[in-house]
């Protein structure tokens, strides 16, 4: 029963990993009052370049360094038309979620070798291993927090990082003041235009990262559409997390949690449908989004930023 | 002297007709650039999409095969968008109509009359379009629960659940063990008017036709935009929002639905892997290009379609990623969105005299 308690955690982590580094980066971008909806893309896009690139160089590090550039250029377009070119924060997103997702699949179908038909489907290359830290890793069932690869264990420390530099110091209040109310920062002498434009190029470096960890790590290798859908997700965890780095651990863990036992129990072969049990991570969103609206109404506010998705045009209200 | 953004007072004619034009041109320059990239001549490549779209008639049909659902399902993603209700679901809604037509097709058949079989199939693809883009409709009106997340995750939902059932329980026990249902009844039929192109052309445009009517010359109409463009000022005005929010998403999924209803019962006759290849995406640019223009949506469904049509022809004949359609597809949007800021702003140059030029 430990074993399993034990083995299920693990993958939780491992699920939940990717889900992390997303959701912190949303939560970034959002607070900054920018909704990028691109983010499916953007996981799409990191994926595939980093598998890439370790395909050929065999690096991980220049993988995430080249997947991280990914997202810097994919959500730089974001920002320059949500920002400067004050377009539709919502069809800018979607466009570049449909950009994102046909660019990787082409570069899936081009960037392979010419022995596999230019296709990167298919192909092995290096990869993240869980490595075990020792002492830590012999407690029971916690043990698991400690035989992680590389990505994860960063992830400990990138959540409580992003809680104190948003809650704790000058730029994170600065952050907070530009999505709250935009017209009252500027008064202040804070760059909306600027502050902006970091936190959502940094929300997309950090995506980026996401998806690279699936490509990397969880599932190595490429294959089309590899996010499943994870990209969409992290925006309803980033509601349910209340826009508060700290709590997008628990909807990582509820999700991770759901693969895990998907994992589980198509190992171990139910009577439950393998299309119902597919289902699960789409239906628990919407019910969690359904539940964390209500309960918005009831407290008035849970922590959206006020501007969100506005964008900012200086003298006009 | 600085330059400043100033909101225009109505949209500026001469953009709306401009960007969409400028954006295609910008997108092909991008994805030439890309094409160079991969040591591939964009001419060649263009002028090979050209005619594997548009070259014949043989070809051309297939690219109104794809065209019909692009102007469906971007006739109802643009009605939502009217609202700013952002209908992402049209993929699912598209997919739960087909499941609905093909439930008709294979299990009512044999009790019904052979004349009613296709309308039944068809209604109830229809009424199964609406009732899936009606799931966040009602959670938007009644909870003002946020409609993209769940008209998206809903069509992960449609796809497993249409997976399920031709992999499963719908499964044809004479197929071998070939995901797919078995062959409709020729009662169930859609009829074709040449190579795959089937009536259900006809039937789109006509409804193009009477959305442009319908949108701009009654009240209903009249009231949608109000809705969309100032919530605040419909409401003073008597405006029932959430009815008018609940009636439009309720045909803007019907849309869906009659086009995964015309996907099975004029092309595959079955229900099988492929129905779901992403048109409810690809809506979402048709009706953006179009500027929410009905009528402009026909002739941009038919644009797309060629893209992918196109897309596939450069696959075969050049050995490049069909996915370059799409790629070109989801390039056009930037230009279309940094452009629709000279539709409603126009820019300012203020010199110290403080006289304002426009441009």
């Amino acid at each position: 029963m430990i074993a399993l308690f034990t083995s299920i955690l693990a993958i939780t982590l491992r699920a939940g990993t990717s889900l992390i580094y997303a959701t912190i980066g949303e939560i970034y971008t959002e607070r900054s009052g920018v909704l990028n909806l691109g983010l499916e893309g953007m996981m799409l896009m990191g994926a595939v370049t980093a598998f890439a690139t370790v395909y050929y160089t065999g690096s991980l590090v220049l993988a995430l360094l080249v997947a991280m550039l990914s997202g810097i250029i994919l959500s730089s377009i974001h920002a320059f038309l949500s920002i400067t070119m004050k377009a539709n924060q919502v069809v800018s997103g979607l466009s570049i979620t449909l950009f994102g997702t046909g660019l990787a699949s082409f570069l899936g179908q081009r960037l392979g070798p010419e022995s596999n038909g230019h296709y990167l489907i298919g192909l092995a290359g290096n990869k993240f291993t869980p490595f075990a830290i020792p002492g830590l890793s012999k407690i029971p069932v916690i043990g698991a927090i400690f035989s992680q690869d590389l990505l994860t264990y960063i992830v400990y420390l990138i959540i409580p990082a992003a809680w104190f530099i948003m809650y704790k110091t000058k730029s994170g209040l600065n952050l907070r003041a530009v999505g709250e109310s935009p017209q009252t920062a500027d008064a202040m002498g804070i760059n909306v235009f600027k502050t902006r434009y970091i936190y959502t190029i940094i929300g997309g470096t950090l995506v980026a990262l996401g998806g690279a960890h699936l490509s990397l790590s969880y599932a190595p290798g490429w294959t089309d559409n590899i996010t499943g859908g994870r990209g969409w997700i992290v925006i309803a965890l980033v509601i349910f997390s209340m826009w508060n780095p700290a709590r997008a651990i628990w909807g990582a863990l509820l999700f991770g949690g759901i693969n895990a036992i998907q994992f589980r129990l198509q190992a171990t072969g139910t009577n439950i449908s393998a299309p119902l049990l597919n289902m699960l991570p789409y239906i628990v969103t919407i019910v969690v989004l359904v539940l964390m609206t209500w309960v918005e109404t009831l407290n008035k506010k849970v922590g959206a930023p006020a501007a969100l998705s506005t964008p900012y045009m200086r003298g006009e209200k | 002297m600085r330059l400043v953004f100033e909101k225009r007072n109505s949209v500026s004619r001469k953009a709306i007709i401009l960007v969409p034009f400028v954006s295609f041109l910008v997108s092909l320059f991008l994805t030439g650039i890309l094409l160079v990239i991969f040591k591939a001549n964009p001419f060649v490549t263009y002028a090979s999409m050209f005619v594997g779209a548009f070259g014949s008639w043989v070809n051309f049909t297939e690219t109104l095969v794809k065209a019909i659902p692009l102007m469906l399902t971007g006739l109802g993603v643009g009605l939502a968008f009217r609202l700013r209700f952002w209908n992402i679901g049209a993929e699912g809604q598209l997919v739960f109509g087909g499941v609905a037509a093909t439930w008709v097709a294979l299990f009512w058949a044999p009790f019904l009359p052979a004349w009613m079989v296709l309308p039944t199939a068809l209604i109830f693809g229809v009424l199964a379009g609406a009732l899936w883009a009606g799931i966040p409709a009602v959670l938007k009106v009644g909870l003002n629960v946020d409609e993209t997340l769940v008209s998206l995750m809903l069509n992960y939902v449609a796809i497993l659940l249409a997976q399920g059932l031709y992999y499963g329980a719908w499964i044809d026990p004479d197929g071998m063990g070939f995901p797919g249902t078995k062959m409709f009844p020729k009662a169930a039929w859609l009829p074709r008017f040449s190579g795959r192109a089937h009536v259900g052309l006809f039937v789109a445009i006509i409804l193009g036709l009477v959305m442009w009517v319908v949108l701009n010359r009654t009240k209903w109409g009249f009231e949608v935009k109000m809705v969309g463009e100032n919530p605040r000022a419909s409401k003073v005005m008597g405006v029932k929002i959430g009815k008018t929010i609940l009636t439009a998403i309720l045909i803007s999924g019907a849309f869906s639905g009659l086009a995964g209803a015309f996907e099975v019962t004029a092309i595959s006759h079955r229900l099988q892997q492929g129905l779901a290849v992403g048109y409810g995406f690809t809506a979402i640019i048709v009706a953006w290009m179009a500027q929410l223009n009905p009528i402009a949506s026909l002739f941009v469904a038919v644009l797309m379609a060629g893209l992918l049509v196109g897309g596939d022809q450069v696959q075969m004949m050049m050995g490049l990623p069909a996915a370059m359609g799409v790629v070109l597809q989801g390039m056009i949007l930037f230009p279309m969105l940094a452009g629709s800021l000279f539709t409603d702003y126009k820019l300012k140059i203020i010199t110290k005299s403080s006289q304002a030029v426009s441009v």
